[in-house]
């Protein structure tokens, strides 16, 4: 089986970002590989190491500016083999690369560059543009089956049995025959931190580099972001005392509980 | 010379759009199937936004015009045994083929974020998804980067596919449609296979429409204790919510989760306790009408988020709370 990861460099998640003319605020802000597609990563990893996957290789992909190199190499420090990086300075966060060019630049590099893919694994969402469609989109364009928000995959004959998130619970769903394309939720995996040696050799991996205008993929905005502003602030609270006085100001001031 | 062609032309494509504006929505699967979910309902509102034009539902099974709002005008019926993803994208090329919808619509929950995508790339446009607000047929703002920021955005696709937050949309009122109901022929897909469903089964309201929510986090300091917030719930006549950090750490089921990665809920009161207040978490709830925190940190985030912010033991408090109600 051939793996494809697709690894998304994002704003950490701890840094609380700030709305400037130009949308939200890049500069000099950490950046770190979103927490689902790092999730993606050890499940690609854990079926690796799973034998009776057979898992020949794990190619991470990354799509993005030069920096995407850090987060593809952390990819491949968790155990992905080798390394994809579609460089285009477009900005990522919703801005202006959108997720369908992005599905499509992953289907040219099914097609054309890699050919043998099994499964795609990528995050459910990435945490800048929450969006979560590239993964059922990719899925769509290649007439695949998707399993999205997956909370356990298992090996089930030529193809998968996973177990998804629902709105009223999970679901457990059936893919016949691979390929298929999964987006991975919280609860699949709790992904490994990657060792010194690892880091070491992941170093040596080897990255292949492409543009992204090099492909016969529209990269332009179908969704054009007019404007990026702060939602409005909330009315200042105030603390209470009791739980007496809670229960007053709920019922005389916020009209609740009647 | 040109710019007046151009202008004349875009204004003609608008007046077109305008004309033939017509808009699929999506049902969302409903447990009960004598009535349409919430979501759907407010879906069928958030349509109602967007032009003047008839509104067409498609859902999997037949349903009573009477427990239909009355601005839907033809009811599609898929009869599919199933909701998965390729089932629905496939039934939405087939409709789109056979009506050409202007806009396609389903609700922003884990079913929508999972079949509108698909659907939008069977018909190769780009969709907006976790809509808040509709400015007109082509305009709509969406959160992003958890809610930190809005984005007010343009759909420049002749087909606009969209999902919109039930939050954001007050339900349409269920007053009965003269609407004829026609079946969709859908080819089976093979591609995939529903097994089961594991579904939490709970007689409290659903916590995505509930309008009183009590929410734990890591303060409940295990899974038992969310029997006091449990208590608490059923008193106030609620559903109860839970942090990603309770999620984490196997306390509650997943569904429970509200935040950027989970459920996003606005009730009419939202009762924090345990709760620190990280921004995924209020990007789930911020827009309750009222916020209640329960917290024995007077620096956690969330006190300063909540308009009544209580500092003591929640193991005291929530007990006194729930008893004094």
């Amino acid at each position: 089986m051939k793996i494809l990861v697709g690894v998304k460099r994002v704003v950490d998640y701890a840094v609380k970002v700030r709305v400037g003319a130009n949308g939200v605020e890049l500069k000099n802000v950490k950046m770190s590989l979103n927490p689902f597609c790092e999730i993606a990563v050890e499940a690609a990893v854990r079926l690796k190491e799973n034998k009776a996957a057979s898992v020949s290789e794990v190619v991470a992909l990354s799509i993005g500016p030069k920096q995407c190199q850090e987060t593809l190499r952390t990819a491949m420090a968790m155990g992905c083999d080798r390394a994809i990086h579609i460089h285009t300075d477009l900005r990522g966060d919703y801005m202006e690369l959108q997720s369908d060019s992005v599905a499509k630049l992953f289907q040219k590099v099914i097609e054309e560059k890699e050919k043998d893919v099994d499964l795609v694994l990528v995050g459910k969402q990435a945490i800048d543009s929450d969006c979560g469609q590239v993964g059922p989109m990719l899925a769509g364009y290649l007439n695949w089956p998707q399993a999205t928000f997956a909370a356990k995959i298992d090996l089930d004959g030529d193809g998968l049995m996973v177990e998804r998130e629902t709105d009223q619970g999970t679901e457990t769903i059936k893919i016949a025959k691979l390929p298929a394309v999964v987006s991975c939720d919280l609860r699949l995996n709790e992904p490994r931190y990657a060792t010194l040696p690892n880091i070491m050799k992941a170093k040596k991996k080897k990255i292949d580099q492409f543009q992204a205008d090099e492909f016969d993929v529209d990269l332009t905005a179908k969704n054009k972001v007019l404007e990026v502003f702060e939602p409005p602030a909330r009315k200042e609270g105030i603390t209470v005392d009791n739980v007496n006085q809670l229960i007053d100001k709920l019922k005389n001031e916020a009209g609740l509980l009647q | 010379m040109l710019s007046t062609i151009a202008r004349r032309g875009r204004l003609l494509s608008t007046s077109i759009s305008i004309r033939c504006a017509s808009t699929l929505i999506i049902a969302e699967p409903a447990s009960d199937v004598s009535a349409l979910a919430p979501s759907t309902l407010a879906a069928i509102s958030a349509a109602q936004k967007l032009h003047s034009g008839p509104i067409t539902l498609m859902l999997n099974t037949s349903i009573d015009p009477s427990v239909v709002p009355s601005s839907i005008s033809t009811i599609l019926n898929t009869n599919q045994s199933d909701s998965l993803a390729e089932t629905i994208a496939a039934a939405v090329k087939k409709a789109q083929e056979t009506y050409s919808f202007s806009h396609i619509v389903a609700p922003a929950t884990k079913f929508g974020s999972n079949v509108l995508p698909r659907a939008a790339a069977a018909l190769n446009c780009s969709p907006i998804t976790d809509i808040i607000d509709i400015l007109s047929e082509d305009t709509f703002v969406r959160p992003i980067y958890a809610g930190s920021a809005l984005a007010k955005v343009q759909s420049t696709e002749v087909v606009k596919v969209l999902s919109v937050r039930s939050t954001a949309f007050d339900q349409a009122e269920v007053d009965g449609s003269s609407a004829t109901v026609v079946d969709l022929d859908v080819e089976k897909q093979i591609l995939t296979e529903f097994v089961k469903a594991n579904v939490s089964k709970s007689d409290r309201p659903e916590l995505s429409s509930a309008n009183i929510v009590v929410s734990g986090g890591r303060g409940m300091k295990n899974g038992e204790n969310f029997h006091l917030l449990e208590a608490l719930a059923d008193k106030l006549g609620g559903a109860v919510g839970a942090s990603r950090a309770a999620v984490d750490a196997g306390y509650v089921p997943n569904d429970l989760q509200v935040g950027q990665t989970g459920k996003v809920v606005a009730p009419d009161l939202y009762i924090a306790v345990g709760i620190s207040g990280a921004i995924q978490h209020l990007s789930g709830m911020k827009d309750s009408k009222t916020i209640v925190a329960i917290n024995s940190d007077a620096e956690a985030p969330i006190m300063q988020v909540a308009d009544y912010a209580l500092c003591q033991d929640l193991f005291k408090a929530v007990p006194e709370l729930t008893e004094k109600l």
